[in-house]
């Protein structure tokens, strides 16, 4: 009776397991009949992070993308896959999707994978995916070459940008005027930060100065902290072909974190290894604690915004002021500039694996029409899209973009779009990590070009 | 198998090696069929992925980038890594403080006590007890973890509002001591009902006897009740190392930080094979897991063996 059960026990498993198989199987076609199934992923969600971004897509794109592929006779679901996490940790799920041969037929992802992910065969050039109708695309003569680049790896296109963004120093006025500090501040060498942050400090302000650094807030230490203020020093990440090690210009850019984190008072060093350190950061901004912060636009438009923001500050417009980066001292930044940033931007791709390419093409393009775009960006949700027609349109009558697009974009510097990158970054993210933890900038560089030698390659590869 | 334990003499009698050999009378052919949906299964989920773990650590393989499309084999370059690394190894070593501290330790002797105090009493504090207890134990992890990090948060945990106490971070500044508090707090259930459980099979005329020859309280718990559950203490000790060896619960906490000071070998093999994306790196460390969980595993069956 019991060896019964458990044959029959057995049987049962089988069988499910086997109906589980070909459920999947069959879930990758789109569903029956006529009906069009599409899923769309992006790293926002309803009452989260992104939270406008989400809400246009759920309310504005699904049913007018719906309704005007009824137009055509063609009868289109979609539905939105929302996330609201690290951007690692969404690296990661939308990777494991990838690698099964599933995920979403339109997904987002930061451009700074695309090397990575097309060397992994996750994505493939458009016109492969969906044809001519991706060359033929009427945007692209909208978007300038050095957002294009963004998208294109090895000379090819592989997804449509989303935008770009541009980094800059956020400051907040009434912490500064507690400190005597002027509302126009704009800073020309890094010794005039720190100047600043020591009568922030003075003034008994918690947190003087926040740049990001540690492991623990990802690629933000790398966008926000190493990189600009490697720039700042003069320095590259990768330079006629070679990586570069232990440069001066890194030791300085360290040197700066340990003149913040090592026991001057001028930054909170555990904050930075705090697993939510970052989103601390956020409120703690918001909440008037924190007076000087390198961050991107995204802090005043997704972060701080008012009505859309995960730490909203009411009298953001009043309150918060902003500066351009400077270099180390004047002159001394990459190629001479006296001030530095970097950005990057998002991707819209379309899955390798999509049953109907060519409807999820449609839908990724439909996002980014100017009627789309300039949805997205209404009431208060400026950002700065591909598009320099929309872009004209939307950004006169937000200060902070209108700065950042006329200011910041023109001396900007972008990562390597190469696949190493990413675990580059690491390194660069645990360099910062020892230095707050109390290692010097001349042991912290060194261990970053011994590590930065395992990962591209040999000693050969890089150049210190 | 079956055949090696034969005595000889019954190898030359055909008829009565039928008979011992195959008691069911069901004959090789039907026994393997009805093993074989079992042996199938196994072999599937459990023999199949070990050695699939076990070629990816041969391999290049990783989530992203070209090696994620043309893995090429390496040799044993991965192990050879794992094992040269500092940072396995300090894996390694923050794993066996976690074990020793919060499952050898901390539950067994949580465990026991909470057995050992409630083992006469009835009513309803007893039930009161053992329900908040193994409430902790049955609650899903994520749900707790979140209740932990909301009482021990530096800025507006419960902890600090309680103590009135700025910037007291055991998260920052203890994080080993707070996930192994934590886990000693998760996991005490299962000590607790097992040793309740023993407790009630030690005969109360043993430790009659033993209170009349005047033995303390520690001596009849060394020489009776100790000899009598000597058994379960090693299943339970064997059952809740290996588990905690494996827990990764500790990453929902600390997430492995501050500075990879909590970061042990579960979550360091999610760390490397999923947020790095080394996948061959990490199914190296994986097999070394597995070989370290085999050795625990030898040591305490041969504990358990040698009472005989």
């Amino acid at each position: 009776m019991r060896l019964r059960n458990r044959l029959m026990g057995a049987a049962v498993v089988v069988v499910a397991s086997g109906l589980g198989l070909t459920g999947c199987g069959q879930s990758s076609d789109g569903g029956s009949g006529d009906t069009i199934e599409l899923t769309i992923a992006q790293n926002s969600i309803a009452g989260g992070k992104n939270a406008a971004a989400a809400d246009y897509i759920t309310n504005w794109v699904i049913p007018k993308f719906e309704a005007a592929e009824k137009a055509k006779g063609k009868t289109v679901k979609v539905k939105f896959v929302p996330s609201g996490v690290d951007d690692e940790q969404y690296k990661t799920k939308l990777s494991l999707d990838l690698k099964s041969g599933k995920g979403a037929d339109v997904f987002d992802l930061d451009g700074i994978w695309a090397g990575e992910f097309a060397e992994a065969g996750y994505l493939k050039p458009l016109s492969d995916v969906v044809g001519a109708d991706a060359d033929n695309w009427d945007g692209w003569a909208q978007i300038p070459q050095s957002v294009q680049g963004l998208a294109t790896y090895n000379g090819r296109k592989y997804a449509l940008p989303v935008g770009t963004d541009g980094r800059v120093l956020y400051f907040n006025k009434t912490l500064f005027q507690k400190a005597g500090l002027p509302a126009d501040w704009q800073p020309k060498s890094w010794q005039e930060i720190l100047d600043a942050g020591d009568k922030l400090k003075a003034a008994g302000v918690p947190v003087p100065i926040q740049i990001n650094a540690g492991t623990a807030m990802g690629e933000a230490t790398t966008m926000q902290g190493v990189l600009p203020l490697l720039a700042g020093a003069g320095g590259q990440l990768q330079q006629d072909g070679k990586w570069t090690g232990a440069s001066q210009p890194l030791k300085d850019a360290l040197g700066f974190y340990e003149k913040i984190y090592g026991g001057s008072g001028l930054g909170d060093p555990k904050l930075q290894q705090e697993a939510k350190g970052r989103d601390k950061s956020f409120q703690q901004f918001a909440g008037n604690e924190i007076g000087i912060l390198l961050e991107s636009d995204y802090l005043w438009r997704g972060v701080l915004n008012p009505e859309t923001g995960v730490a909203k500050m009411a009298d953001r417009d009043q309150s918060v002021g902003y500066a351009l980066i400077p270099a180390e001292e004047p002159g001394k930044g990459i190629n001479g500039q006296d001030f530095v940033s970097m950005s990057g931007g998002a991707l819209r791709a379309v899955n390798p694996n999509s049953a109907h390419p060519k409807e999820a093409f449609e839908l990724a393009a439909f996002t980014l029409s100017p009627d789309g775009l300039k949805e997205e960006t209404k009431n208060g949700n400026v950002r700065i899209t591909p598009r320099t027609d929309v872009n004209k349109e939307i950004l006169s009558a937000e200060p902070l973009l209108t700065y950042i697009s006329d200011k910041v974009v023109p001396l900007t510097a972008f990562r390597p779009p190469v696949a190493a990158y990413t675990q580059v970054s690491v390194a660069l993210q645990e360099a910062t990590a020892e230095v707050v933890s109390g290692k010097t900038p001349d042991q912290a560089a060194a261990d970053y070009q011994a590590k930065l030698e395992g990962i591209v390659g040999g000693a050969g590869n890089v150049a210190s | 198998m079956a055949q090696a334990t034969l005595p000889p003499e019954v190898l030359d009698d055909a008829k009565a090696r039928r008979y011992s050999a195959d008691a069911a009378g069901l004959g090789r052919l039907r026994a393997g069929a009805f093993v074989a949906p079992a042996l199938a299964l196994i072999s599937l989920f459990l023999v199949f992925p070990a050695l699939w773990v076990l070629y990816l650590g041969l391999s290049n393989y990783r989530l992203t980038g070209a090696a994620a499309a043309a893995p090429q084999s390496v040799g044993f370059d991965n192990f050879v890594k794992a094992l040269t690394d500092p940072e396995f190894w300090n894996s390694t070593w923050l794993t066996f403080e976690f074990v020793l501290g919060s499952a050898v330790i901390g539950q067994v002797v949580l465990g026991f006590l909470l057995a050992w105090i409630m083992r006469d009493r009835t009513g309803p504090l007893k039930r009161i007890v053992e329900g908040l207890v193994i409430l902790a134990w049955i609650l899903p992890s994520a749900v707790v973890s979140f209740l932990w990090v909301a009482l021990l948060d530096r800025d507006d945990g419960t902890l600090n509002t309680l103590l009135h106490s700025q910037d007291f971070a055991p998260l920052l500044d203890h994080p080993m001591l707070s996930i192994i508090v934590f886990n000693t707090w998760r996991g005490a259930a299962f000590s607790m009902m097992l040793y309740g459980a023993a407790l009630g099979n030690v005969p109360p005329s043993h430790l009659e006897s033993a209170r009349l020859a005047g033995a303390s309280g520690w001596q009849q718990l060394r020489d009776v009740v100790f000899p009598h559950i000597r058994g379960h203490v090693l299943t339970n000790l064997l059952l809740i190392s290996l588990w905690t060896f494996n827990d990764f619960t500790p990453f929902l906490l600390t997430a492995g930080g501050p500075d990879g000071k909590t970061e042990v070998l579960a979550v360091h093999v999610y760390q490397v094979a999923l947020q790095g994306g080394e996948l061959g790196y990490g199914a190296a460390v994986s097999t070394v897991i597995l070989l370290i969980n085999l050795v625990v595993a030898v040591f305490y069956l041969r504990l358990l063996r040698s009472k005989k």
